[in-house]
């Protein structure tokens, strides 16, 4: 069986991410010969003497003409066992959207370090961001070790300090590995030029990762009951309705006692429908369609959630937030969210902090800067069904969109966040 | 461990796991094509939700012909939500047209044709005579047509490993009301809150596909049992060779004075305007073999098989931004 792993590369802008994905899918033999012609002339064109792999993911013209990386690329690798869905994000603080967009469906961050720096407030702001967006896995690149000279105490500085970081950030596993991008080293192929490097090359750890899908319980995200977002109600010729959605939290099964929420009424899940045929369980991540066992009132925006581990309903509420909006978020603010399939009117209660990423630590505030991520409070004009974060990314998580440009402006997750939790208590 | 990475298609597909019963069921592990499968399926239906006069772009090409079947599963034994438009550049293979009609014919939905001819003798675009490829005049017919039954939401069968502009492109692509992208005005999309929220005669373009790469197409049209136009398939045509493809021989293309037409076996990668979409030699029949093929293939879809994407390097981010697909 093929499976499938989600991960977003990321870290600070010259670290060598972009020759870093090139160079595994050029060593994997993902490169079409066109496409590596294609960068071949670029390369030529641009002065630089040899192919230069960075090319490989900058698509964008204006990319090209600054040399920067603006939006997420997505790049596609395959092994026999797993494919690879690869986000590969910007560096520069002004697209920390983009990033957040990257990292929001990602199983695992692959983070590219320059080991003759070392960490970067950028390097530390995108882990940070990718641990509060539920990543609990580094996959951390000590890169451009040729510079170095293969030098085994820079390979440590960079392992230490991202030791220390993925503590503080509660993450649950980091992998260090020391790798030259530009020449292939530790990436596809195992170097010769570290050998007091015991650990696994890049792709051998991208294979070993659990591919948990990023929506399933697993690591911090703990998991809950069931839950059935409602996308599309169903009117089947024949008469009756069955309720079309996406199944997360948990399996859902054929008989199990659910509540529909926010409303609370109960009843069971009589068949769940895939298409082609009745199933007994559907697992995390299926589009499915069920009928419940009494006719209600059931509309898209509700959710069907398993009676004995349901959500907490609720219109007010304390939430981490990502604001990407061009002037600050304050009190009082009123805002369109976007919650599972729900859309609701909000009114921003209080701001209450903002996140100084370097000290990982919530200063008190009254507002939130483009790019900045605070906790704020919220009061929504219906109530929704909410998970925390930490147990669940789909009912965990809203987007806030501004009434008037239909911008997306903010990423949401319920409750505070972990990690400054930990650095408050320790 | 250098090239034995590639997705090779003689790998045993383990059966889904069927670990023992302890009172409940198990649960089936899910594949990385049930997983695309589940998420366009969800994109779908969220898109159909959210935008008001939403609209499927079908070309008769594999990539749409997998989008069509995927919204019969989202939305089946009911009616789909939308119509199914085809741009038809009149540039068309003849086997392409006929499944269209049979297609559209078997499942009883509504089809829309928005005709580049219609565009070019209203004068709406300059006549290129009538051997110039035209898939860039497309853009001004589906744009018209956009307008003409204001579509807000136009699912495409687009996939981001087709070309770098592509790649980086979300799922939901917002453009504006020129019908333009704006590369670097994108709205994040994050986990799977698809935001479909336009004013009048902006509208979005919604790519379920964004995820799949040619291989997961072909896999998938394979395990599905999808019916294709015959011209997928390895069979004899005459061709020519010109600017490195192979153009079948028709009504558009003859072969100049210096060039050699040939006749040997060939099939499509992909469908679109005949002037431009190029064969590739091969002797694939079944959809078995065209997965072996694509497994192995050393060049990608689009370097193989379209003269429209070889100009510049940019040249699809270039379309893109006025509005084409
Ligand atoms: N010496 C050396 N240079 C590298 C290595 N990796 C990347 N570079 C160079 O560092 C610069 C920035 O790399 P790039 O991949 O564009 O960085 P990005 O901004 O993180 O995507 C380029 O000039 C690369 O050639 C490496 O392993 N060794």
């Amino acid at each position: 069986m093929v499976d499938l792993l989600r991960f977003a590369a990321v870290g600070s802008v010259d670290d060598g991410k972009s020759t870093l994905i090139g160079r595994l899918l050029f060593d994997t033999r993902l490169l079409f010969d066109d496409q590596l012609e294609a960068v071949a002339e670029a390369s030529r064109r641009r002065g630089v003497g040899t192919v230069d792999l960075s090319f490989v993911t900058d698509g964008l013209r204006a990319e090209r003409e600054q040399g920067i990386t603006i939006d997420v690329a997505y790049r596609y690798a395959a092994t026999p066992t797993r494919k690879f869905v690869i986000a590969d994000c910007p560096g520069h603080v002004q697209y920390t959207r983009n990033m957040a967009t990257g990292a929001s469906t990602a199983d695992l961050a692959l983070v590219v370090v320059d080991a003759t720096v070392g960490l970067r407030e950028q390097t530390r702001r995108h882990t940070c961001i990718a641990s509060l967006l539920g990543v609990d896995q580094l996959l951390v690149c000590a890169n451009k070790m040729d510079l170095t000279g293969w030098d085994p105490d820079a390979y440590a500085r960079v392992a230490d300090e991202m030791a220390v970081l993925a503590h503080r950030l509660g993450v649950a596993s980091c992998t260090v590995v020391p790798v030259s991008a530009l020449h292939g080293d530790n990436v596809v192929d195992r170097s010769d030029a570290a050998p007091w490097y015991e650990g696994p090359t890049v792709l051998e750890a991208l294979e070993a990762a659990p591919a948990g899908r990023w929506a399933a319980a697993h690591g911090q995200h703990r998991g809950t009951g069931a839950r059935l977002p409602v996308q599309w109600v169903l009117r089947h010729p024949g008469g009756g309705r069955s309720y079309a959605g996406m199944v997360n939290g948990g399996p859902l099964h054929r008989g199990d006692e659910v509540v529909v929420l926010p409303d609370g009424r109960r009843t069971t899940v009589s068949t769940i429908e895939r298409f082609d045929g009745p199933l007994d369980v559907a697992p995390v991540g299926l589009s499915v369609s069920v009928r419940l066992a009494d006719d209600l009132d059931v509309s898209r925006g509700d959710l069907i959630a398993a009676a004995d581990e349901p959500p907490l309903v609720t219109s007010e509420f304390e939430a981490t937030v990502c604001w990407f909006g061009e002037r600050a978020l304050r009190g009082g603010d009123r805002l369109r969210l976007k919650h599972t399939t729900r859309v609701t009117a909000c009114r921003i209660g209080t701001v209450e902090s903002v996140l100084d990423v370097n000290g990982l630590l919530l200063q008190p505030a009254v507002e939130l800067a483009d790019n900045e991520i605070g906790v704020v409070r919220l009061l929504t004009a219906s109530p929704l069904a909410l998970d925390s974060y930490r147990r669940d990314r789909i009912t965990g998580s809203f987007v806030l969109v501004d009434e008037a440009t239909n911008a997306t402006v903010a990423a949401g997750m319920v409750g505070p966040p972990e990690l400054v939790e930990r650095s408050r208590s320790s | 461990m250098s090239t034995t990475h590639l997705y090779s298609p003689d790998v045993a597909e383990a059966p889904a796991s069927s670990g023992p019963h302890v009172g409940r069921p198990e649960t089936a592990v899910l594949d990385h094509l049930d997983l695309l499968e589940s998420h366009a399926i969800f994109i779908m239906r969220e898109v159909a939700a959210e935008s008001e006069r939403p609209v499927l772009l079908f070309s008769g090409g594999k990539d749409s012909a997998v989008l069509l079947h995927l919204a019969l599963k989202a939305f089946r034994p009911a009616g789909l939500p939308f119509p199914i438009l085809h741009v038809d550049t009149g540039h068309n293979f003849a086997e392409v047209l006929d499944y269209r009609d049979r297609t559209v014919e078997a499942i009883g939905e509504r089809l829309l044709v928005a005709r580049v001819q219609d565009s070019i003798d209203q004068g709406r675009v300059a006549d290129p005579g009538p051997y110039a490829m035209r898939n860039r005049l497309q853009t001004t017919t589906l744009l018209d047509a956009i307008a003409e039954h204001g579509f807000d939401a136009c699912f495409g069968g687009a996939r981001r490993d087709e070309d770098k502009a592509r790649a980086k492109e979300r799922v939901l692509s917002f453009r504006d009301a020129f019908g333009q992208w704006d590369p670097k005005r994108q709205r994040p999309e994050l986990w799977q809150l698809y935001q479909a929220g336009v004013r009048p005669g902006e509208h979005f373009r919604a790519f379920p596909l964004s995820d799949w790469t040619e291989l997961d197409v072909w896999r998938y049209i394979e395990r599905e049992g999808i019916e294709l136009p015959s011209i997928y398939f390895a069979h004899r045509r005459p061709v020519v060779e010109r600017d490195g493809m192979l153009l079948a021989i028709s009504e558009w293309v003859q072969a100049g004075p210096q060039e050699r037409v040939e006749e040997t076996m060939v099939r499509f990668r992909t469908v679109g305007d005949a002037t431009c979409t190029g064969a590739v030699r091969s002797t694939a029949t079944t959809l078995g073999q065209i997965v072996d093929e694509v497994a192995v293939s050393r060049v990608s879809e689009r370097g193989a098989t379209r003269a429209d994407d070889k100009f510049s390097e940019t040249s699809m981010e270039d379309r893109k931004r006025e509005g084409y697909f």
